[in-house]
């Protein structure tokens, strides 16, 4: 267990782990009332407005309160629904977000679990949210709620396969499916990222468009499979009132609202992992190390989370017919051009 | 192929251009103004109209011509009613009191002749529906509408504005002596009557039906 420092701190093996698994989930919990907070503040900074600014100085418990409001909330479960279905998938998709975090390296120091397959656990974990839309849609026995659930799973099976293309082409490059292993490829300034085409000669100029495209690919789809907008079809307000979710309320509500939240971060670290050296320092040795990992790691991740959000008050949400358009008929050929050229830098390097 | 490659790089290009505008917006400064904190500037040659009996200058205004809190001076007030029964929604109390000849007492603001003591003058604003059917029957231009709106209260109660400034004692003081006055003017008319016993019958009851007006 090099990859935990808490191991080595604690002796006792089953504190050590239950120190572990809770690391993840405290900083899930706070992560979640930051995002919240930036979530309604750069919405209203966009619109020049000022956003909350009663709960707190410049609103900053706004997100306590509206965690408050949500538990103390009535908890309805519709009379028509199929009550064990209905219970289960909030907390299905809440496990899905909060299971990525087991091999989300944090630091060259900390990772809760540093397994070989890091890459393919993080994928198959993050297909649990359509498990729980499906499940929450059907169980709710409504027409809106259904027809969301229909729509999430068609649009997170056609973007799924572009994203499986680009990590399986940064599992070619960096020939390793463990995370630690992939960031560690990474090492070096900035220009070692695998954005930038990754450790090599000057040649790699050649793969560089590729892996800038991969990324570009990544970012998308990856919107895509968390339901952001411009993505957000699944719960577009103006057509089916707020799709999986519409017969939620309560603490049920207040899951899925935090696993939308989690499963920005975990593409956030994601594509900070796969694309931007996860917690290498970008300048070399400069403010490098496994305290300073963190920092950057996060600040990394922090700035996608962002990305997100600027992202949904730009845009206006797609069209179901733009939506399947953009996945088959872009992201997939570019996809499978971006895989064939970079696997093809791989075998040559 | 040239259509859907031009498509592509139109989609990437369209939403950038749109992040560049957001961004921008993200530091532009706020238009929001914390208004219960910070009174929002409507008109700068506003300023300072609404505030002829507030002397607030520094906060901003709204027309000088719109109708909201009713404002009464009591010194010009004459109490003759003229306001209670032009308001539609009956949101006007009004009592007086007949001034006795002899009192000491000041005239009205515009120097006429104090006739009637208003010892009570109570708007209820929760009732009021901003007419201004008040203000034009008013001979001494007492009662007007001011541009003030900000008067909400957490009690119903606190929304009746007494108007009248006579206290308890004044108020007793004026009943007692126009009590006293009545009741000397009584005894006058009755020692009259002792004095003059055949009088017509008709004048009698014409006097009566005076004092009852009183």
């Amino acid at each position: 267990m090099e990859h935990n420092f808490i191991y080595n701190l604690i002796n006792n093996e089953v504190i050590a782990i239950i120190a572990i698994s809770l690391l993840p989930l405290i900083f899930v919990l706070i992560y979640a009332l930051i995002a919240i907070l930036g979530e309604l503040k750069i919405a209203s900074f966009v619109q020049e407005r000022l956003g909350p600014m009663r709960t707190g100085p410049w609103g900053i418990i706004q997100p306590v309160a509206e965690v408050v409001k949500l538990i103390q909330k009535e908890d309805i479960t519709p009379s028509a629904a199929d009550k064990k279905l209905f219970n289960m998938a909030p907390y299905i998709m809440f496990i899905g977000a909060y299971a990525a975090f087991a091999v989300i390296p944090f630091s060259s120091a900390f990772v809760p679990a540093n397994i070989n397959v890091g890459l393919f656990f993080l994928f198959a974990v993050g297909a649990f949210a359509i498990i729980g839309i499906v499940m929450g849609g059907w169980a709710s026995n409504n027409k809106y709620s259904l027809l969301g659930a229909m729509r999430s799973a068609s649009q997170i099976i056609s973007y799924e396969i572009p994203a499986g293309i680009a990590l399986l082409t940064i599992a070619a490059l960096a020939g390793t499916l463990n995370l630690q292993e992939l960031i560690e490829a990474q090492s070096g300034w900035f220009w070692n990222w695998f954005l930038f085409g990754g450790d090599g000669s000057v040649w790699k100029i050649f793969v560089l468009p590729f892996t800038f495209s991969l990324f570009l690919i990544f970012l998308v789809s990856s919107l895509a499979e968390t339901n952001r907008t411009p993505f957000d079809i699944p719960e577009g307000e103006s057509e089916i009132v707020a799709g999986y979710h519409t017969e939620y309320s309560g603490i049920k509500f207040a899951m899925f609202f935090f696993a939308e939240y989690a499963n920005m971060f975990v593409i956030s670290a994601l594509i900070t992992i796969l694309f931007l050296g996860g917690w290498n320092s970008p300048f070399g040795e400069f403010l490098g190390g496994p305290i300073w990992g963190v920092f950057w790691f996060i600040i990394k991740a922090f700035f996608f989370v962002f990305v997100q959000i600027w992202l949904r008050w730009t845009l206006p949400r797609l069209r179901v017919d733009q939506l399947m358009y953009m996945s088959w008929k872009v992201l997939v050929p570019f996809s499978f051009l971006c895989f064939f050229a970079i696997s093809l830098w791989a075998m040559l390097k | 192929m040239k259509d859907y490659i031009r498509k592509i790089w139109l989609g990437i290009y369209t939403v950038l251009i749109g992040m560049g505008i957001t961004f921008k917006h993200l530091f532009a400064k706020k238009v929001t103004n914390q208004y219960p904190d910070r009174w929002h500037p409507i008109d700068e040659n506003f300023i300072g109209r609404r505030s002829f009996y507030k002397g607030d200058e520094k906060r901003g205004d709204i027309p000088p011509n719109s109708r909201n809190r009713i404002f009464l001076d009591i010194d010009l007030c004459n109490g003759c009613m003229g306001c209670v029964r032009a308001c539609p929604v009956n949101c006007i109390t009004v009592e007086t009191l007949k001034v006795v000849p002899g009192d000491n007492v000041q005239p009205l603001k515009d120097g006429s002749k104090r006739g009637l003591w208003v010892t009570k003058y109570d708007i209820d604003f929760a009732k009021c529906c901003f007419c201004s059917l008040c203000v034009d029957p008013c001979p001494t231009n007492a009662i007007m509408m001011t541009p003030e709106f900000e008067y909400s209260s957490y009690d119903r109660k606190d929304l009746v504005y007494r108007f009248s400034d006579m206290t308890e004692e004044e108020i007793k003081e004026k009943k007692q002596l126009l009590e006293k006055f009545q009741a000397e003017k009584k005894k006058e008319a009755a020692a009259k009557k002792a004095a003059q016993p055949k009088q017509d019958v008709t004048k009698e009851t014409k006097g009566e039906v005076e004092k009852g007006d009183e």
